[in-house]
Formats: C-alpha cells, sequence, structure tokens
C-alpha cells in the first residue's frame, strides 16, 4: 500500500556523526555482505572483475573537502578538512519513493516507519528511484527489482542473534561508533538526545521529506589544530631536528645515541 | 535522466493515439463528422497507437509479467492513475465506437467523456514526470501543459487527414501546432532559468554541511558509474542541446506547419501533405522527448560534484 501511515508509533533510524566517519567504508562492505544474503535478492554485481565493474549498494560512502571561513567570512585554506559522509536511506516521513510506486511494492510501515520494498510486487519501473532526492535506491539489474536500506529488518528483530547484533550491519561494522541506531520518535533515547546536544541535521530539508535519519555535524576545530595557533609547531619541528640530528645511522649511530645516554 | 527509448516511444505515440481518440470522440457527438469507413479507420489506428505505446512503456520494466500490479494504487501514484486511465479510457471508447457501429449513433454525453478521459490520461502521463520534485525543470505545470498541447496537435494532424474535405480541420491544426510549440518555447524559457539549485538544494543542504566558505567532491565512493548515475546523472545530452531544439522545432512545427498550408490555402492532395506532416511532426516530438529527459538534471548530482 503506497499511502503513507499518519504517524508511526516508532522512527526506527540513524544518526551518522560526520565528526568521527574516518571513511573506512566497513559500514558499506558489512551492509553489502550482510543483505546480499538477507532480506530479498541478493545484491548482484555486474562485471565484477572487468574493466567497468558496478553493483547494488545500500550504503556509499563520500567524501568531500570543506574549507571553513573565518569570522569576516573569507576561506581559510590552511584548515581545510576532510569529511567522509554514509549515505543510505533515510526512511523520510513524507516519502515520495513510496507514494508515487504503481504497485504498492514500496511501503513505509506502520509500526516503526521503515521503508521497504516488497521485492515479489516491484515491476522495476525505476520511479522511487528518481522520486528520491537522496540517490537511496539503486536498481538490481540482475533481478530487475528496487534494492534499498532495510535497517536492517532481519537483524533488529531477530531472537536468533545475540542482543548486541540486533542492530544495522552498518551500525555494528563501525570501527568508530560513527553510526548510531534507535528510535528517533521518542525524544529520550539516546540518538535523540545524541541529535538534540548535537545539533543533529536534516538532509535536503527544501524537498520537504522530512527524513527521519539525522547527520551530527563536524565540531569545530580546536584551538591548537588551527592554523592560527602556530606557537606550537615550531616546538614539534626542533624536537624532531633534536631526535634525528645524533642519528648518524648503524654501528656508530647506535654508539653514539647510547654513549649519550650514560 | 536517461532517456529510455520505450518511454520517448510510449510519451509521443500514447500522446498522438489518445489526441485522436478525443478529437473523434468529439466530432462524431457533435456531428462534426459523419461515422463512414475513413473514420472507422482513423478510430482503429488511434486505438492501435495509444495501445503500442503503454505495451512499450512495459518494455523498460525490470519485471514486466507483473505490470498488472501497477493498477492497484491509483490512490497515491500517478504512475498507477495513467494506466487505470488508459484502460478505461480506451475500453469506454471501444464501446462508444461498438454502439455507434451497430446503431449508427451513441450517446452525446459518453463521446465528452471519452474526450474528457482522454485529456485525463494524458495528464496523469505528464504527471508522472511534473510531480518529480527532484527533478526542477520537470516540476512544473507548464509540463502537463507541454503533453495535453503535444496530444492535441498530433491527434489534429492525424484528423486532418481522415477528413481531406473539411478546411477547418487543416487550420485548427495549424492552430494546436502553433500553440502546442508555443506552451514548449514557454516550458523551455522556464526550464533554462530553473537549475537544480531551485528549491534550494546544494551540495551544503545535500550534506548538511553548512557554513563552510567552499565544499567540494574530494573522493566519489565508487570509481564507475552505478545505477544512480547511469540513470539520473546523465550528462550527454546537454552538450548538443540548443542543435537539437532547433531540429526538433524544425522537424516538429516548420515543415508540419508548411505542409498544411499548402494543403489548406494551395490545395495539394491533403493525403500528401497531412500525412508526411505527421511523420515529421512526430520525429520532431521524438527530439523534444529526448531532449526532455537528457537535459534534465536531479538533485542527487550533487553528491557526485556535478
Amino acid at each position: 500500500m503506497t499511502m503513507l501511515p499518519q504517524t508511526p508509533a516508532k522512527k526506527l533510524g540513524l544518526v551518522i556523526d560526520l565528526d568521527i566517519c574516518v571513511g573506512c567504508h566497513a559500514c558499506a562492505v558489512n551492509c553489502k555482505e550482510w543483505n546480499t544474503g538477507g532480506y530479498g535478492n541478493a545484491l548482484s554485481d555486474q562485471d565484477p572483475y572487468g574493466a567497468e565493474p558496478s553493483g547494488t549498494w545500500l550504503n556509499r560512502i563520500h567524501s568531500f573537502e570543506a574549507i571553513p571561513m573565518d569570522d569576516a567570512g573569507k576561506a581559510v585554506p590552511s584548515d581545510a578538512r576532510i569529511v567522509h559522509f554514509p549515505k543510505s536511506c533515510l526512511h523520510c516521513d513524507d516519502a515520495p519513493c513510496v507514494t508515487v510506486c504503481p504497485t504498492g511494492a514500496s511501503y513505509k510501515r506502520a509500526e516503526d516507519g521503515i521503508v521497504l520494498v516488497n521485492e515479489d510486487h516491484c515491476i522495476g519501473c525505476g520511479l522511487c528511484a528518481w522520486a528520491c532526492a537522496y540517490g537511496a535506491r539503486e536498481m538490481d539489474e540482475a533481478a530487475g527489482v528496487m534494492k534499498k536500506c532495510t535497517l536492517c529488518v532481519d537483524r533488529i528483530y531477530n531472537d536468533n542473534l545475540p542482543e548486541e547484533d540486533r542492530v544495522p550491519a552498518c551500525v555494528r561494522s563501525c570501527p568508530a561508533n560513527a553510526r548510531h541506531f534507535g528510535d528517533l520518535a521518542d525524544p529520550q533515547s539516546e540518538v535523540s538526545v545524541m541529535v538534540a546536544e548535537r545539533g543533529g541535521v536534516d538532509l535536503m530539508p527544501e524537498q520537504g521529506n522530512r527524513p527521519v535519519n539525522k547527520y551530527l555535524p563536524p565540531r569545530p576545530k580546536t584551538a591548537s589544530c588551527q592554523s592560527g595557533a602556530q606557537d606550537e609547531a615550531p616546538n614539534l619541528v626542533k624536537l624532531a631536528q633534536e631526535n634525528t640530528s645524533s642519528a648518524q645511522g648503524g654501528f656508530l649511530g647506535w654508539l653514539d645515541t647510547a654513549l649519550s645516554r650514560l | 535522466m536517461h532517456p529510455a527509448k520505450s518511454v520517448i516511444f510510449f510519451t509521443t505515440i500514447s500522446g498522438a493515439g489518445f489526441g485522436l481518440i478525443a478529437l473523434l470522440s468529439l466530432a462524431l457527438s457533435f456531428g462534426m463528422a459523419q461515422f463512414d469507413i475513413g473514420l472507422f479507420t482513423a478510430a482503429i489506428f488511434a486505438i492501435v497507437l495509444s495501445s503500442a505505446g503503454l505495451i512499450s512503456s512495459t518494455f523498460h520494466l525490470g519485471n514486466p509479467q507483473r505490470a498488472w500490479r501497477a493498477f492497484s494504487q491509483y490512490q497515491s501514484s500517478w504512475l498507477s492513475r495513467e494506466g487505470v486511465l488508459s484502460v478505461l479510457t480506451l475500453g469506454c471508447f471501444v464501446l462508444w465506437l461498438g454502439s455507434a457501429y451497430l446503431a449508427g449513433q451513441a450517446p452525446v454525453w459518453i463521446g465528452v467523456l471519452v474526450a474528457f478521459l482522454c485529456a485525463l490520461t494524458i495528464f496523469a502521463t505528464a504527471m508522472i514526470y511534473a510531480q518529480l520534485k527532484p527533478v526542477p525543470r520537470w516540476h512544473s505545470h507548464l509540463t502537463p501543459a507541454c503533453y495535453l498541447g503535444f496530444a492535441m496537435s498530433s491527434g489534429m494532424i492525424l484528423y486532418a487527414l481522415v477528413t481531406p474535405e473539411d478546411m477547418a480541420s487543416g487550420q485548427i491544426a495549424m492552430a494546436s501546432l502553433s500553440l502546442a510549440w508555443g506552451v514548449k518555447l514557454l516550458w523551455w524559457q522556464r526550464a533554462d532559468k530553473t537549475g537544480r539549485d531551485a528549491d534550494g538544494s546544494t551540495l551544503a543542504t545535500a550534506t548538511g554541511l553548512t557554513g563552510y566558505a567552499e565544499l567540494k567532491l574530494f573522493e566519489a565512493p565508487h570509481l564507475t558509474k552505478n545505477y544512480l548515475m547511469k540513470e539520473m546523472v546523465f550528462e550527454i545530452g546537454r552538450k548538443h542541446a540548443t542543435k537539437l531544439r532547433y531540429i526538433s522545432l524544425g522537424l516538429g512545427f516548420v515543415l508540419p506547419f508548411i505542409l498544411l498550408v499548402l494543403a489548406g490555402f494551395f490545395s495539394a492532395p491533403v493525403i500528401l501533405c497531412a500525412l508526411p506532416a505527421f511523420g515529421f511532426h512526430m520525429a520532431g516530438l521524438f527530439v523534444e522527448r529526448w531532449l526532455f529527459f537528457a537535459e534534465a538534471e536531479h538533485v542527487v548530482a550533487l553528491y557526485y560534484g556535478k
């Protein structure tokens, strides 16, 4: 049924911390691994060992270069930072991918707000992917059906798994703890508190989709990391010189160091 | 956006078919044309055109055997509404045609209803694209206006072809051609001013990384093209867009218009003019529709630094 539920009782979703994501792509790889054997058809690859490999992924990591500006609004290129940006379905409250679906294959669950595709009903017209501003849906070229993040619906309610594994695969695999899973409808939940404290944001709010997933913006750089605080730098250089000046290398170098320490 | 041949064929051909169905129904209902073998052939041709378009639209599906399921979600989906309306329209037209054939006369109100359903079907087809907010060029009332205009112009050229003795139909065809391309010029004018950022979407809003002096893609998630890039970051069309617009105008408007003028004012044989006029018009529309898709920009391209 492609009518959206009024207000889902729960809004399960992800909170992604752009401050600490290290861009390792482990979440994307574990997502592919879990979901190719889990819910629905396998996530196929085309020409996997050839010159132009492509395939279906439900999670992709883009990396951006962000140059901050100073108080006067001028760019400070020396403070440029890399922000790794994982992107998957945001399980929007007003999900246009659901309402455009002609078959009812695309739906949003009333009980927890998860947006899913019933792959037995999907005709593979691709209109939902066009309706999504975020590029969260990818057609599987082998199965001819639309694939998307299921929020690992086959993990989070799975009593056969140990409790710590009942979270989406991407959250479980993140080595930096940059991904968090929870109920964003509950203001007391860990994820909601995190969003409130860190000023979590919606992606493309102007598109009017009201995404459930939130992104925590990178924290401002600490004073000692900024290019203004350069008094630390010469000390480091001096220290390095001191430590290396005596290093002649080889046996004599070792002898020099060892005798100096006496 | 990726211009799938089946969808280009579907939107143009079924538009012409439903345009002709609407005109035949109205003309016969109000006694502006007589029901003879020529008109009957035209009616069959109109059914063939619109059905061919609808069938071709299933060719780009991943699982066309399940296409029947697309009739179920008319409450929310324009694509589903389009399917339901087209079958309903064709059904009503066939019934109406049958009763006209058997009884010699068919109820006027059914003819008017069929014409109205034709307009609704074409409107629904256009809304499949016009509803998409992430493609700002399409997201406009001018999009259904264009689709309706071109359905009318292609239907009208065909109608002029089957009513050679009727001077007015050729003139109405000329008028509808001018009207349709006039709306298209307005559409192009708006499209040129409507970038991907028309609703305020930028890389900053797309990533939530606001307040930076500069933000650019440092490393894409994958080295080769994926579905999203093939489907929604299609860039070939923009290179020759201006030339292609002139080609579509020349084929779709100038040539058919000249041919209709020759038939209407210089008593050239209608069949020798209206038939190639229809061919040129459709060729022009194929180019126009190819551009409609190929030139359209989707906001998802922002994530790929485009």
